[in-house]
């Protein structure tokens, strides 16, 4: 099987007052043609820099240093400006959290899904009616009318739809979603998992799914990795992953969601301790001030990938024996 | 009015403008004005934790606010420990009993001040005095799980959670009966949600508090609450029971919500309902059943007639003319 992206030993830091911040520290994550891969991860784990890499739209204050980004093959970090500007939104594109933000407020939706198509040689007309039809696929009703609308006139959700529309307009390789439920209420919530494997079927694209909620990866997505203060800890299929996780971290999280608790407990678990410091980034795991399981080699040796199944992989030393 | 309410609530509805300027000379009379809550009554005995769920708009935040009077009641009353509130308000008084804690919890922190002062300020703005300043911030501090060494930092240098305990601190100052929670767990992470909710769980218990918290967040219900409302368009359609609520719900949107909230388990076999469209605008209330449009069991007399809250299998209430029942299985 083909990747669609593949990312290999992806290091970025961040120049900051008190040294380099290593928000990334050899990441690496393939995306199967034709996959959904969900990447889940707490606040502080990566994954905004993880998407600002793979568009390469970092902060001014960011540097790679090291490792490969492909898409399709191509290597992203050594590509032109002007070809990587050809690739956004053509054979890559993304749904961001807030459609509110990420809309224009002041042209219409048409304007702006007209626009995106401006590598087209087709008429204006022509472009509107593709622009309609997409927003009709994606379950707006009355698309053609939509398209004289601007984003405050449409509702959370369907904004959102709008987002999803205009991503996959171009028919990408790739569709970033960057927790696109999150500003969602639970049931819009629902509509926009369902639309977002109807799309992925239609076009046939990857997806790559940023996601802080674990029931939404269970939901959507074939194959998970999880991401903790910038590493890549662990990576499998979904089921696999939630039945028998390989990390401490993964199994805490997983044991932290109170959706899984069936009966009322007096007290809720969850993970003591806070992120280390990345700019000064502890020796041996970075998981090991938090982890119940550290032995004295998490202090010493940086945890190399442990394969417990095929597939299935976890950066820890004692991968084996953290689910029984 | 029960000896054992804390807190009652009958028929009280918050409304807002609608229509502005030139459009509202134009516009019918009931587009004028916008019920964000509409016609609420319920009642929170001592000790109690009521959830308010809903979506979006639902009038959750409003109805809490009402409560203490940071918007005025359009129509109805609110008793508290056996007194009327909004008859004769003396709000001051009011709110050194009735503790709220708000969303967001950095931006509900003034960004000038220190922890400490963050958490004295509560005693200030009541004119009640603190023999020693520095044991009690402390004290208080303590109470919300944060070690001394917080005292001198700003909102800025705490993180979401810290932020958090910080409010939990504040609300418990005056020493309240009733806590009113606006989205406690709003931005946490899972693993640091669990300890968030654990204090309240505990300053509860030891503070012999009464809480109204309000959440979208489905999966802590069972944890924190005994009954839960559920609200539709600033009302409320079911209450009761939160076990009962939680497997059995009795008004379909209810359990659209319930099916709706994405489990952490791939191999759940899930009811899915997936409801079409969105919640209408409070200024265009379908008729009959303000659900019916979206409702998967609506039949001919749901758009007509208008259901209210009654009596339900489940111990509490719905408003909901064909209630499901315990093994009803709807949608596909």
């Amino acid at each position: 099987m083909t990747n669609t992206l593949t990312v290999k030993d992806l290091s970025v830091s961040y120049d900051t007052r008190t040294g380099a911040l290593q928000a990334l520290r050899h990441v690496s994550i393939d995306v199967p043609a034709g996959e959904i891969v969900g990447v889940v991860g707490e606040s502080g784990c990566g994954k905004s820099t993880l998407i600002g890499a793979l568009l390469s739209l970092l902060a001014e204050n960011a540097r790679v240093d090291g490792g490969e980004i492909r898409l399709d093959g191509e290597d992203i970090l050594r590509a032109s400006p002007r070809r990587l500007q050809a690739m956004r939104g053509n054979e890559m594109s993304v749904v961001f959290q807030d459609p509110m933000t990420s809309l224009n407020p002041v042209l219409s939706i048409g304007r702006q899904m007209r626009d995106i198509q401006y590598r087209e040689s087709i008429s204006d007309a022509e472009k509107s009616r593709r622009a309609a039809a997409m927003l009709g696929r994606v379950g707006l009703p009355d698309p053609e009318a939509k398209l004289h609308a601007y984003p405050h006139e449409l509702s959370g959700g369907m904004r959102q739809r709008v987002a999803i529309a205009m991503a996959a307009l171009m028919e990408p390789k790739l569709l970033i979603a960057d927790e696109p439920t999150t500003a969602l209420d639970a049931t819009l919530e629902v509509q926009i998992i369902e639309l977002l494997k109807e799309i992925q079927r239609e076009i046939g694209c990857a997806i790559l799914f940023i996601s802080h909620h674990l029931g939404v990866i269970a939901e959507l997505c074939d194959r998970m990795v999880v991401m903790y203060a910038g590493e890549a800890v662990e990576e499998g299929p979904v089921a696999q992953v939630f039945q028998s996780p390989a990390h401490p971290y993964t199994a805490k999280l997983i044991e932290c969601d109170p959706g899984r608790l069936r009966e009322r407990v007096e007290s809720l678990p969850a993970i003591p301790g806070s992120l280390p410091d990345l700019t000064d980034p502890p020796a041996g795991c970075i998981f090991r001030d938090r982890c119940d399981m550290a032995t004295e080699i998490c202090a010493r040796v940086v945890p190399p990938r442990e394969t417990v199944s095929p597939e299935h992989w976890s950066a820890c030393h004692h991968a084996k024996t953290v689910s029984p | 009015m029960t000896s054992d309410a804390l807190l009652e609530l009958r028929d009280v509805t918050v409304e807002f403008p609608g229509a502005r300027g030139l459009r509202a000379l134009t516009a019918p009379p009931e587009a004028r004005r916008v019920q964000a809550v509409s016609g609420i009554s319920l009642r929170v005995d001592r000790g109690e934790t009521l959830a308010l769920v809903g979506e979006s708009g639902s009038g959750k935040t409003t109805l809490a606010r009402a409560i203490n009077g940071l918007v005025p009641l359009a129509r109805g009353k609110v008793w508290f420990d056996g007194q009327p509130l909004h008859a004769r308000p003396d709000w001051h008084a009011v709110r050194r009993r009735v503790a709220m804690m708000f969303q967001d919890p950095v931006g509900s922190l003034s960004p000038r001040k220190t922890v400490r002062e963050l958490i004295l300020e509560p005693f200030a703005i009541h004119g009640v005095r603190v023999g020693d300043r520095k044991a009690r911030a402390r004290d208080l501090l303590a109470a919300a799980g944060l070690a001394p060494d917080f005292l001198d930092r700003y909102p800025h240098q705490l993180s979401g959670g810290q932020a958090r305990r910080v409010g939990v601190a504040r609300a418990l100052a005056l020493d309240p009966a009733l806590v009113l929670a606006d989205e406690p767990t709003a931005g946490l992470d899972v693993s640091i949600q669990g300890e968030i909710l654990n204090l309240m769980n505990r300053v509860k218990r030891e503070h012999g508090l009464t809480t109204l918290i309000i959440t979208h967040n489905l999966n802590i219900l069972r944890h924190i609450a005994d009954r839960v409302a559920v609200m539709y368009l600033g009302r409320i359609v079911e209450i009761g029971p939160v076990e009962q609520l939680l497997s059995t719900p009795a008004h379909p949107y209810t359990r659209a919500l319930m099916a709706a909230n994405p489990e952490p388990d791939p191999t759940a076999r899930r009811e899915r309902i997936v409801l079409g469209g969105e919640t209408p605008a409070l200024s265009a209330r379908p008729p009959g059943c303000e659900f019916h449009p979206r409702c998967p069991v609506a039949r001919a007399d749901c758009a007509t007639r208008a259901p209210a809250l009654a009596p339900a299998r489940t111990g509490g209430a719905v408003s909901c003319h064909y209630p499901l029942a315990a093994d009803e299985r709807i949608g596909a």
